[in-house]
């Protein structure tokens, strides 16, 4: 089974710093981003972002392979954005209805930039972070109901087994004669009965699973951990560089006098 | 006093267990599980239990693992089950319990983690659990897997089913109970992933002096390590079954003597009792020359689709390669190997249902009558009148919320053959069932249904996989009599098997398949 809850052969420096940390650093990045629409904040906090790309074990080949779809979302959000946003300056480009400004070229291109920095956060986060350990720092650090966190963790190994299930549950049907031929509409009853044995399957496993961990004595009000959550010094840097990205990107867009508030 | 103090004070020391009268209703059903049974099983003793299926072999199992009940107010319980004196809801940690379907059985994805997980629900302080999760996969022989020393962040995700077993036992052993219970624990095991699990049970209980329930089917593989085999009577089944009876222990007692006492009785049960091969029809055309009607070339399989990474496609890496074989009419053949050798891949890649990653299958043309040579590109209609395909889980071909839709679906959409419906019906002994809802079904009655309902669209080559595991005697004497009795008619029979004595009954040619030599090579767990 493929499994991509498992963190395997990244020893970067990023993969040693609490997830809580990275996770805040993360959230500040994308809370000041999310304020503005200009382009020089966003590339501000992209450039920064991009510069610990080592540290987070990624290269810009992997980021391609793993980031493509948001990636090509950003530049076609990017896009529309410049085709349909109101004219202001000198039209650069005019088709029938649809023209390219000055003014918008610029709005469409913060757009994109903003998507770009506010993803790449994530992916970052994402690819230096075990799920696993994550888990531990939500409950013994952030103080959430373990029950709740480690039930969400043990589900989401359940989730790369149902997506091999998908693949099997098509197959079995291909094979008693329901087909992904025929009419939209035939299609779609085809996958809305593939998706009910899927739900049927899934059930079935959650429900086991659960009694396997009831059985392992889950569920107690008091608990211990076997892997301990621990800051250190690196976790200090990891939040003043998450408020040093911030911080740059407010203030050089501060400065070019771009800064423009959403609301 | 915390039940989890409470488990940590008697940890290890070997568990009783007293059933007086219990008996147990699950919430939303009118009769019973469960009925007045009376049971005791002193500490150290090693438990195999028996009977029939319906008899709540796995109820009591769940029971005394603590995990009935619970939040349904609907459920119903009546005498008592003690362990220890007392229920063993309150007891966390005191029993561990193995379930039959080894991806269920993990929790977490690292190694160590998974073992320590019950251990951490127990409050064990840190370094405890850590020396017990050390010494736990050394009692299940994890320790070193394939031979890089101490593993403790493996995937999990990457053991075969025996491994994920075992794996279950050593997180059991972390809680160090008293009680262990294993429902059916090696029923979705090849036969090394049972000696396996088995070995490793019996390693343990030697160590540990725990007591141990077990329930499985199959005698012959836990005879030995048991000192007692409990027949339970079916509970409250045995109410449609001829009068009220007395519901409880049918047999008890050493293995030797109860084998001896009821081996007619469980044999007629479809207990798998040593020494027994049920009888079969015997082939009667097995010999004689017969038509092409596949063939496979230099196949190499994948059950992964290539992949895309950014703008380019990586085609997947096949699980095995150069396969060759030819399917005649008529005849059988049987593919073997262990797991991780891509049988089901390879022959889900004949039946049409997988595209080739290199070599081709082709259909001949008293088969493909004018669809085509390939069978991948074959409509769905057009594959299930000439290859019908039968899963190892017959659930996963359930269409229709009733037995007789389910047979008339393939014949309803060819447009003939729903006379054949009735006489399948008949043959496969589901009459009876006609309205019920396939998921209600026993597993003997689903399976014979999934190889009914295939059947139904009449093709010529049947795929069958794994079609006998986890399966009774009877049901198992009944498949294999049926398909020699379809082979003799024409049919031919491609079936992926661990079972010899199936392929016996069957007949025909092996093709056998190990693993692809290359390093790190995909394993297929049990449940592939």
């Amino acid at each position: 089974m493929r499994d991509a809850l498992v963190l395997r052969g990244n020893h970067a420096l990023l993969t040693r710093a609490n997830p809580l940390a990275k996770f805040v650093a993360v959230f500040l990045i994308t809370l000041v981003l999310a304020l503005s629409i200009d382009w020089v904040s966003a590339s501000t906090a992209l450039v920064a972002e991009l510069a610990l790309f080592p540290l987070a074990g990624l290269t810009l080949r992997l980021l391609w392979q793993r980031g493509w779809p948001l990636i090509i979302a950003a530049a076609l959000g990017g896009w529309s954005t410049a085709i349909v946003a109101a004219d202001s300056g000198a039209v650069l480009l005019d088709v029938g209805i649809w023209s390219i400004s000055e003014g918008s070229l610029e709005l469409g291109l913060g757009f994109m930039l903003r998507g770009l920095a506010i993803a790449l956060p994530a992916i970052l986060l994402m690819s230096c972070t075990d799920p696993t350990d994550l888990a531990d720092a939500l409950a013994q650090k952030a103080r959430l109901p373990h029950r709740f966190v480690l039930g969400t963790l043990a589900a989401m190994r359940l989730v790369g087994l149902m997506a091999e299930e998908w693949q099997t549950i098509g197959m079995a049907r291909r094979a008693r004669g329901v087909g992904s031929h025929g009419s939209p509409m035939q299609r779609l009853r085809a996958t809305l009965g593939q998706s009910f044995g899927l739900l049927v399957q899934a059930i079935r496993r959650a429900s086991r699973l659960a009694v396997t961990m009831e059985a392992r004595g889950f569920g107690g009000r008091r608990r211990t951990w076997a892997r301990e959550s621990t800051y250190s010094l690196l976790d200090v840097w990891v939040l003043l560089g998450g408020v040093a990205i911030a911080a740059a990107a407010v203030l050089a867009a501060g400065w070019a006098g771009t800064w423009s508030f959403v609301f | 006093m915390p039940a989890s103090d409470a488990a940590s004070s008697a940890a290890g020391r070997p568990a009783a267990v007293s059933a007086r009268g219990w008996g147990w209703r699950h919430a939303g059903r009118s009769t019973p599980a469960v009925q007045g049974l009376d049971l005791e099983i002193s500490p150290g003793e090693r438990v195999l239990l028996l009977g029939p299926s319906g008899a709540g072999k796995s109820t009591l199992l769940h029971a005394l693992a603590g995990v009935l009940g619970g939040d349904d107010d609907d459920a119903d319980e009546s005498g008592t089950l003690l362990i220890d004196g007392a229920a063993p809801r309150g007891q966390r940690g005191r029993a561990g319990l193995m379930q039959q379907d080894p991806e269920t059985q993990v929790v977490l994805s690292r190694l160590g983690d998974d073992v320590a997980f019950g251990a951490e629900n127990l409050a064990v302080p840190r370094e405890e659990i850590w020396k017990r999760v050390h010494e736990a996969l050394d009692d299940v022989g994890l320790r070193s897997l394939a031979g890089v020393g101490l593993a403790l962040d493996h995937p999990t995700s990457a053991l075969s089913g025996g491994q994920k077993q075992r794996l279950a036992l050593a997180g059991i052993l972390a809680m160090r109970p008293g009680l262990i219970l294993l429902d059916e624990p090696t029923a979705n095991l090849d036969p090394a992933g049972v000696l396996e699990v088995r070995d490793a049970v019996a390693r343990c209980l030697d160590k540990t002096g725990a007591t141990l329930v077990v329930v499985e089917h199959r005698v012959s593989v836990w005879k030995d390590l048991v000192d007692r085999i409990v027949v339970l009577q079916p509970g409250s089944a045995a109410g449609s079954a001829g009068g009220t009876g007395t519901p409880g222990v049918l047999l008890d007692g050493p293995p030797d003597q109860v084998l001896e006492q009821a081996r007619g009785m469980l044999m007629a049960a479809g207990v798998w009792v040593p020494g027994y091969v049920p009888a079969t029809r015997v082939r009667t055309r097995a010999e004689e020359p017969a038509e092409l009607l596949l063939a496979a070339q230099d196949l190499a399989v994948s059950r992964e689709r290539a992949r895309r990474r950014g703008f380019k496609t990586i085609p997947p890496v096949p699980v095995q390669s150069g396969i060759t074989a030819q399917v005649r009419a008529g005849q059988a053949l049987t593919i073997t190997g262990p797991n991780g050798a891509g049988k089901s891949t390879f022959a889900l890649t004949l039946a049409g249902l997988l595209a080739p990653v290199d070599g081709k299958v082709s259909a001949a043309v008293g088969l493909s009558d004018g669809a085509g040579i390939d069978p991948f590109a074959w409509k769905a209609e057009q594959l299930i009148s000439r290859i019908g395909t039968v899963f190892q889980e017959p659930e996963h071909q359930f269409v229709t919320g009733r037995v007789l839709d389910e047979l008339m679906f393939g014949p309803r959409h060819l447009g003939h053959g729903e006379e054949r419906v009735d006489e399948l019906l008949e043959r496969l002994r589901l009459t009876h069932l006609v309205d019920a809802n396939p998921y209600t079904l026993s597993g003997g009655e689903k399976r014979r249904l999934s190889v009914a309902t295939v059947l139904a669209a009449h093709p010529k080559v049947l795929v069958l996989d794994e079609p006998t595991f986890g399966q009774d005697a009877n049901t198992w004497a009944e498949l294999a009599s049926f398909l020699s009795e379809l082979l003799d008619a024409g049919t031919s029979v491609v079936s992926v098997t661990h079972d010899e004595e199936f392929s016996a009954v069957l007949g025909g040619t092996e093709l056998r398949l190990d693993p692809a030599s290359r390093s790190g090579s995909r394993q297929e767990a049990g449940a592939a």
